[in-house]
């Protein structure tokens, strides 16, 4: 039982890691991302180009079964994959906020922008799968739970980046000028909020998370052009049932569909995998219309 | 600016949301410095788009906005805290997902050194909020949201303060309680503009009033010249009369 549930949250953390920018973009720019999983492979695959540039992806280093490198290969891919998300947003979704557009032109043009992101990876890095690292990595036993190295730091990872978010939205102005922009962006702006540039720190945090979970997730399972995009389900489904406005509600959401992915896995079968999430969310709506902390619209 | 140019001066105003369907046909107004000075008239007026106008969120056409003698004439929203203006919206007009005390932080947002005192002043102001200060503003009532509404607006320490209706929606005491903190407001020399429904309440308070029809400003006078006024009453009659048909 103990086992599952250190499993799942392993599931959880790059699906949380990942939900936070849908999230923050849905709330912020009013419209869901599809393009989020591919910003989630853009990072990974960053990350890797940069370590290749190294020379070497480096042999394990400390019980960790990927090299050194990625130490400085997974911050520079934040910040290039982060400006990315700037381009994008400028050249695309920017203009079409400028002209009004409404939310389905939006999701419409994240789903372009899915498929080019897609498309320019499979062009420069090929369709087959991709690793940091061949060494094989054992995992350790704790209390009788089989966990590696790898899974410890992703969990680890995960759990501070949520904490340093949490202390973001409550502590700094610009933390809080996000919420009250997601709330009530013409009121932020009555206050003198400039919306404009909380939006790009939207895309900066968001996508910058994103890339974090593709490198955690290329070092414990393998990099390909549709990781990310294979995480969106999960990661649409953690958003509804955790009630799209909340961004507590939508970690728990996180958590709780990673946790029913590990379940089913271990009771039904491998391959329900992809549909669990599907059946979270309607047994949420079917008892909670809004999502478990959702509120009214 | 000079000691004849009044704190606002809205000229010949010509605005609205659609091109070339015009809310404010030609209004224009004038706020002496430290004035309380309300905008009244029938539904459909032009009062919120007038405020929304000045405030650079509606469209403007034809005309000019002035503040303390520079035109602030399609100003960007986000650049009018800065300008020395602070609005206050009718409906929407706090951040309920956030504490009373973090919406008075974010009126602040231009000079954040100075948030910790001015929140301190705030509560003096409105002792109430200070006892409400981790509440969600959502729960608050329809009075302490106005409270909060108008405290936030007065954290960057405004020139001037343009208030929407803030007698929508509350009792009678609640809007007495509502315009006697405006009258503390403007005995600490903010200027201030009040678009009013509540034509009784406003015009007992203001320093004068204008009263806006058909998108323009039709009568001008002091509060009480404007109440005894028939041709007042029968703008604001004829128009009841004719919504109440």
């Amino acid at each position: 039982m103990m086992q599952l549930l250190v499993d799942g949250i392993v599931a959880a953390s790059f699906i949380t890691l990942g939900v936070i920018g849908l999230s923050m973009v849905f709330n912020i720019l009013n419209f869901p991302s599809f393009a989020q999983g591919d910003q989630i492979t853009s990072g990974a695959y960053m990350a890797l180009a940069i370590a290749t540039l190294f020379g070497t992806v480096g042999g394990p280093a400390g019980g960790l079964s990927v090299g050194w490198c990625i130490t400085i290969a997974l911050p520079c891919a934040v910040v290039l994959n982060a400006l990315l998300a700037l381009i994008i947003d400028r050249a695309i979704y920017r203009q079409l906020r400028l002209r009004g557009a409404s939310r389905i032109s939006m999701i419409m043009a994240s789903f372009g922008v899915s498929l080019m992101l897609r498309n320019v990876i499979v062009m420069f890095a090929g369709q087959d799968p991709h690793f940091f690292t061949f060494a094989i990595q054992p995992a350790l036993r704790i209390w009788g739970i089989r966990i590696a190295v790898n899974e410890l730091i992703v969990i680890g990872v995960t759990f501070v980046l949520v904490l340093c978010l949490h202390l973001f939205l409550s502590r700094t102005t610009l933390g809080k000028s996000m919420r009250a922009v997601a709330e009530n962006p013409s009121l932020a702006r009555v206050n003198g909020i400039d919306v404009d540039r909380v939006i790009q720190w939207t895309w900066i945090i968001g996508t910058g998370l994103a890339t974090v979970a593709g490198v955690l997730l290329g070092f414990t399972v393998q990099l390909h052009p549709f990781m990310g995009f294979e995480l969106l389900l999960p990661m649409f489904a953690a958003l509804i049932v955790g009630g799209m406005t909340n961004i507590y509600g939508v970690l728990l959401g996180a958590l709780l569909i990673g946790l029913v992915e590990g379940l089913t896995v271990e009771y039904l079968a491998p391959e329900y995998r992809q549909a669990a999430p599907f059946a979270a969310i309607i047994l949420v709506l079917l008892f909670k219309p809004h999502g478990i902390f959702g509120e009214k619209a | 600016m000079t000691e004849t140019e009044p704190h606002l001066v809205v000229e010949h105003l010509v605005a609205g949301y659609v091109p070339d369907v015009p809310i404010l046909r030609g209004a224009s107004l004038n706020v002496n410095p430290g004035e309380l000075v309300t905008v009244l008239g029938p539904n459909g007026a032009g009062k919120s788009t007038l405020i929304k106008a000045i405030a650079g969120m509606v469209p403007v056409k034809e005309g000019d906005v002035r503040v303390s003698g520079k035109s602030i004439r399609g100003i960007a929203t986000h650049a009018l805290v800065g300008a020395g203006v602070a609005y206050v919206p009718q409906t929407n007009n706090v951040f309920t997902r956030l504490s009373v005390e973090e919406n008075l932080e974010l009126g602040c947002i231009c000079d954040i050194t100075r948030t910790r005192e001015r929140i301190e002043e705030t509560y003096r102001l409105f002792p109430d909020l200070a006892r409400l200060r981790r509440l969600a503003a959502g729960r608050l009532s329809g009075g302490q949201r106005q409270m909060v509404a108008v405290g936030r607006a007065l954290m960057a320490r405004p020139g001037l303060i343009m208030l929407d209706e803030p007698s929508a929606g509350l009792s009678p005491k609640m809007t007495d309680m509502v315009f006697q903190k405006l009258l503390e407001v403007r005995a600490g020399g903010v200027t201030i503009l009040l678009v009013e429904q509540n034509a009784k309440a406003a015009l007992a308070i203001c320093d004068r009033g204008y009263v806006l029809a058909e998108g323009r400003d039709r009568f001008t006078g002091t509060g009480a010249e404007l109440l005894s006024s028939p041709e007042v009453g029968e703008l604001y009659l004829g128009s009841k009369s004719r919504l109440a048909s």
